[in-house]
């Protein structure tokens, strides 16, 4: 076994082999899965089409010379083929998802029937406007859902994810900065060391340069040396600040953290990724914020990871909405609405336009169809509940696991390893976590903590379903405080055993090669 | 030739002006094993502080900020085929680059080896 300087083991423990093989490959009912370049055969298709004659070749000299090889299959071999692989999926329809900062949230099925109505679902962004009034009436009720949750009065809705939408708001403050003639001076972003990592990178995209604040003892922003930072703040752009932060907590001073950054010139960003533990409670607008993105695929349930397009539509101070990208939507005295598409008359100061039409109509359906149906009261009560389960965890789990900062949590419950034994890592506690059948936490995020974990249950789970799940934490914890060596085998009951990932990250395997000819022959 | 380290844990090793760079064993250590590394180019100038390389685990990309300023003479080459260097040789052959101090008064700012192992001892 390969050492590392530290001692620490570069390729995985393999399990000892004890299970019983099987002729086929499969376990019990779960089926073998090869590669489809593996089994499928480039002489074989699942379509049975004749030979097209009589047409003239139209390619000139550039049809092709050889077969492209792809493999083939019969259509019920293909249809297998996804089904198994779907089946190996973990998706939050199976269980649980812990991984904080995604708010894995059950994505309620009456969404996905208004996303089908054939009105909504058939709509096409060229078809003339007098014909989808009711998919402008949905994104401009949807706009003022977004509005009165926030308290701001302007927002842009075609961003199409959190980042996109950091980029809108930022894109908003340059803009801004333009307009008072100070963009070649003000030229620093302050952003947390706990940010989110797109928050940066979305600074530097717009020509930023980034300065990182530390994070106090609290796990907060360090205000002094904010303050610091800011005493010769003509340079200052803005700062870019998530709240909840990245640690699971509230920043207490964020209505001094607004007068500080707002009295230096410079504009407020509000990663609104964790909205989701404080709508219907708290509206940043409230809190001096110039500008947030609302991931609508975060904390109004429509389907993320895997399962369908983000949506980051971006709410703007009195301060920046002027600079509203296009296209967006204006209703006229008659009732009927109208989409402003060029940055003159009506926006004539907007920064521009960010994508080619006006967002992503399916998911506003769904986070529309969400807002309605839960109703002020119930929007309220799932930030009440997300946060209410993520201490519960946190409580539970509290003796056995070590929180990374005292007090009550948000809506993520945020753990360091300090717990296991000096052998067991973060990585192993993911690991055995799927063993027991769960996704893992959120691992070594945000960089501020040891080893991090961190949880975000969402309003979604009973208390049922916490318990078990903790049941199932609690003991993969002891047995991390115990330096069990068998976790660093784990997982040992999952369909794929634990990869080696550093071999994998230095010496990437990017592409399929068909095996060699002799291996074959040899077979 | 004294080795001299900053708090974000890259040492610094000084042979007249010019003065070689890397991270630390224990930053090494903290990192876990290493799959990339980005070094700086040479002829490119920097500041003391400034990110001046980037270096990957398989838990986290992390910056390498300039322990002093000046000019880059020569980076690494090695550490874009073997990152796994900088685990197996942190403070030796997994150096980072070569760097042609511009101030070599800024040395005078940085720990020396026992002030730099008293401040792991401290984290």
């Amino acid at each position: 076994m390969a050492m590392n300087s530290s001692g620490r083991r570069t390729a995985p423990v393999s399990a000892s082999n004890d299970e019983t093989h099987t002729v086929s490959g499969s376990r019990g009912l779960l089926q073998r899965e090869d590669l489809i370049f593996e089994f499928g055969s480039t002489k074989e298709t699942g379509v049975d089409l004749p030979e097209p004659g009589g047409k003239p070749d139209r390619l000139g000299g550039v049809s092709r010379s050889r077969d492209v090889e792809l493999p083939g299959l019969s259509e019920p071999e293909t249809v297998r083929h996804y089904v198994r692989l779907s089946q190996r999926n973990y998706a939050i329809d199976l269980g649980l998802f812990p991984l904080g900062s995604c708010t894995m949230k059950h994505n309620p099925r009456l969404n996905e029937r208004m996303a089908r109505l054939p009105g909504f679902a058939d709509v096409h962004p060229m078809q003339p406007q007098s014909t989808a009034q009711g998919a402008l009436e949905l994104i401009d009720q949807l706009a003022s859902w977004l509005t009165t949750l926030t308290g701001m009065p302007a927002v842009a809705m075609s961003p199409k994810a959190g980042a996109h939408g950091e980029l809108c708001g930022m894109l908003a403050i340059r803009k801004a900065l333009e307009a008072r003639g100070e963009l070649d001076t003000r030229r620093r972003v302050l952003v947390p060391a706990s940010a989110h990592g797109t928050n940066p990178a979305t600074a530097i995209q717009c020509g930023f340069t980034v300065d990182e604040i530390g994070a106090d003892a609290r796990g907060r922003v360090d205000m002094a040396e904010l303050r610091e930072k800011l005493t010769d703040g003509a340079d200052v752009a803005g700062i870019m600040l998530t709240n909840p932060n990245t640690c699971g907590l509230f920043e207490t001073d964020i209505r001094e953290i607004a007068d500080l950054i707002h009295d230096a010139g410079g504009y407020f960003y509000c990663d609104g990724a964790n909205f989701n533990a404080i709508m219907g409670r708290v509206r940043p607008g409230d809190l001096g914020i110039d500008a947030m993105h609302i991931n609508l695929h975060k904390t109004f349930s429509t389907p993320h990871g895997g399962g369908g397009p983000g949506s980051g539509p971006t709410v703007l101070s009195e301060a920046l909405a002027p600079f509203t990208p296009v296209p967006f939507i204006v209703r006229d005295e008659d009732g009927t609405f109208h989409l402003v598409e060029e940055d003159r008359e009506e926006a004539e100061q907007s920064f521009g336009r960010m994508t080619a039409f006006h967002g992503q109509m399916g998911m506003f359906v769904r986070a529309l169809s969400y807002m309605l149906s839960h109703g002020a009261d119930g929007l309220k009560q799932a930030a009440e509940d997300a946060v209410l389960n993520a201490n519960y965890i946190q409580a539970r789990l509290k003796s056995v696991m070590t929180p990374a900062f005292d007090g009550y949590c948000m809506h993520e419950a945020l753990f360091s390893d300090a717990f296991a034994a000096d052998d067991i890592e973060t990585i192993d506690i993911a690991k055995a976590l799927i063993d027991e059948g769960y996704h893992p936490m959120t691992m070594y995020f945000p960089l501020v903590v040891h080893g991090a974990m961190l949880i975000e249950p969402t309003e979604t789970e009973s208390k049922a379903e916490l318990d078990r799940f903790c049941e199932a934490l609690e003991s993969v914890a002891q047995r991390a405080a115990s330096g069990d060596p068998s976790m660093k085998a784990a997982p040992m009951l999952a369909p794929i055993r634990r990869l080696d990932e550093t071999r994998a990250a230095r010496k990437p395997i990017l592409k399929w090669t068909p095996p060699e000819p002799e291996a074959i022959a040899a077979e | 030739m004294a080795v001299k380290y900053t708090e974000d844990h890259e040492w610094i090793s000084v042979d007249g002006d010019v003065g070689t760079v890397g991270i630390t064993k224990y930053a090494a250590e903290q990192l876990g094993d290493v799959v990339f590394v980005e070094t700086p180019d040479s002829g490119s100038t920097y500041k003391k502080g400034d990110d001046m390389a980037v270096v990957e685990s398989v838990k986290a990309a992390s910056d390498v900020y300039a322990p002093v300023s000046g000019e880059i003479t020569e980076g690494n080459p090695a550490l874009a085929e073997t990152p796994e260097t900088v685990n197996e040789d942190p403070e030796g052959t997994g150096w980072f680059c070569k760097i042609k101090l511009s101030d070599a008064g800024e040395l005078e700012s940085l720990m020396d080896e026992a002030a730099y192992k008293s401040f792991c001892e401290g984290l």
